[in-house]
């Protein structure tokens, strides 16, 4: 069959829905706010890159973005590693409903889990209302709208796709190497930091990944869960495109993101390439 | 305690901390009170309150119709992607080919979002196609990333699937056509299924790009759940969240009974 009246359809898709777009966002950054519909003017000037590198304040985003990122990746390791090892030490019978037990918060809606924690967290919340209730507290405590509240958020958004990389590692594990060490008078707590642990390191760095990279664009959590100081880069994106409609500079700002994160995104697909 | 025992506390501490807020979600759900997560006596008031807001019920009707558009658009093309690359063999611009369909997965939903928006923009200007943002817009935006997550997923069964049986079949004079049809779409079949699944899912979950991409005609669940969260919780989405357990829990226990039930 000819291959090139498949592949046709295909390229197309690819090079329209993918491609064009990265390019027109190249341009875009490259173009001039105006008043109008649509806002802007082509040109080729270098405005809204020079805007980022003068005001600290777009920096600034950048920075506290990647901080963001590194915290919640970094907590959900700390957490997705002993659950997977736990998950990973049941009975193979109960695998699958542990992996179900895992992702099912994922099927059941990110913004409602988000409404779940404001329920929560806020003056009339939960938790206050119970601190209060067990004379704790006279006033409500202020939760909501921190940087806690965005953490707590972030992680447990975040946390099952930490696990699942470890998780399958930890399954794929060849039980033979385990026993060796152990035959060869190894403790459990030798045989996790010689074996398990250094085999399962490229799949933690997977996972450490899988969170970092989405989390450094993120926007929902911490519009609706953080303070209004927390300026992270998806949140500034987001004003200057809705807000202050300056189309170039909203796409200047992406394109520093992903500059940002081409090194993470090269590293998990190599991570990827070698599993 | 035993480092098994720490291990085991963390794994329960951890399903704790996912379930909980949900748990309690779908429990105030039923609570008569007008502030969320205050107990006011059990009542199904809210959920009466939710039937009668006609606005969310367009949302999700709007949703679920981008979403299953969405999510077959996306298993034909990223279905087609992930055969061409596991069985074209080397062909002209392969590594580009990969490497695009790749993207979505690695892309932050905000340059998505800011991408494909530009991208419509320009092609209304330059051709007068698609005219205007809304809910087709979303569509194609939710199918362009859905590929990304079926070509993933067909690509891993098609790696497995054995190629001799469709060898075999083209050996025994069937054309590849036929080879395609009777050996290779059933035996990807379950892939299919799961990336329509996942496609669907990241559609009626996704506020980001479609914020982006829509119009003011195209206010899906996302973008209305958006805006009533940004003033502060309801009872409703209380109402909302515990009808969407109830529905996606229940249709997990069934997968998981009837995979139990073919294993025995």
């Amino acid at each position: 069959m000819p291959r090139g009246i498949l592949l046709a359809p295909l390229w197309t898709w690819l090079l329209l829905l993918v491609a064009a777009p990265l390019l027109i966002l190249v341009v875009m950054a490259l173009a001039t706010p105006a008043d109008g519909v649509p806002p802007f003017m082509l040109g080729w000037r270098f405005a809204a890159f020079a805007m980022l590198v003068e005001d600290f304040y777009y920096a600034d985003a950048l920075v506290a973005a990647l901080r963001l990122a590194a915290t919640t990746a970094g907590l959900c390791l700390l957490i997705a590693y002993p659950m997977a090892l736990g998950m990973a030490g049941v009975r193979p019978a109960w695998r699958l409903p542990m992996l179900a037990l895992l992702m099912l918060p994922f099927w059941t809606g990110f913004l409602l889990r988000i409404g779940a924690w404001i329920g929560l967290l806020r003056d009339e919340g939960l938790i206050n209302h119970l601190l209060r209730g067990l004379g704790i507290t006279d006033a409500p405590l202020a939760l909501l709208y921190t940087e806690g509240a965005m953490l707590v958020g972030m992680v447990h958004a975040y946390l099952p796709f930490a696990v699942l990389p470890i998780f399958t590692a930890l399954i794929r594990l060849d039980p033979a190497l385990l026993e060796a060490a152990a035959d060869l008078g190894a403790r459990p707590a030798r045989v996790f930091f010689s074996v398990t642990l250094p085999l399962t390191l490229p799949a933690a760095a997977a996972g450490f990944l899988l969170v970092f990279i989405p989390a450094a664009g993120e926007f929902v959590i911490p519009e609706l869960l953080g303070p209004p100081e927390a300026q992270v880069i998806g949140r500034v994106l987001w004003q200057e495109f809705f807000q202050n409609r300056d189309w170039p500079l909203a796409a200047a700002l992406a394109l520093a993101l992903l500059a940002l994160l081409i090194l993470p995104i090269r590293w998990f697909q190599r991570l990827g390439a070698g599993a | 305690m035993k480092p098994g025992g720490v291990v085991r506390a963390v794994m329960l501490a951890g399903f704790l901390f996912l379930w909980l807020p949900i748990l309690l979600l779908v429990g105030f759900a039923f609570s008569a009170d007008r502030i969320p997560f205050q107990w006011g006596g059990f009542s199904l008031r809210w959920f009466g309150v939710l039937a009668a807001n006609e606005r969310l019920l367009e949302a999700v009707w709007l949703s679920l119709r981008i979403a299953a558009a969405s999510a077959t658009l996306a298993v034909l093309a990223g279905g087609g992607i992930a055969f061409a690359l596991a069985r074209f063999g080397p062909f002209r611009g392969r590594a580009l080919f990969g490497a695009l369909i790749g993207a979505p997965l690695v892309l932050p939903e905000v340059v998505i979002g800011l991408s494909l928006l530009l991208l419509f923009v320009a092609l209304e200007g330059v051709i007068g196609w698609p005219a205007g943002r809304g809910a087709f817009t979303i569509l194609l935006a939710h199918a362009s990333f859905g590929a990304a997550y079926v070509a993933v997923v067909v690509q891993a069964r098609l790696a497995e699937a054995e190629r001799s049986l469709e060898e075999a079949a083209m050996d025994l004079e069937a054309t590849p056509l036929v080879a395609f049809w009777t050996i290779t779409l059933p035996l990807i079949a379950p892939a299919l299924l799961a990336g329509w699944l996942l496609a669907f899912t990241l559609s009626l979950d996704d506020v980001v790009v479609a914020s982006f991409v829509s119009g003011p005609a195209g206010t899906t669940l996302p973008i209305a759940l958006f805006s009533m969260l940004r003033l502060g919780v309801t009872p409703e989405v209380n109402a909302l969240g515990a009808l969407v357990v109830l529905v996606v829990g229940s249709m997990l226990a069934l997968a998981l009974w009837l995979f139990g039930r073919g294993r025995a």
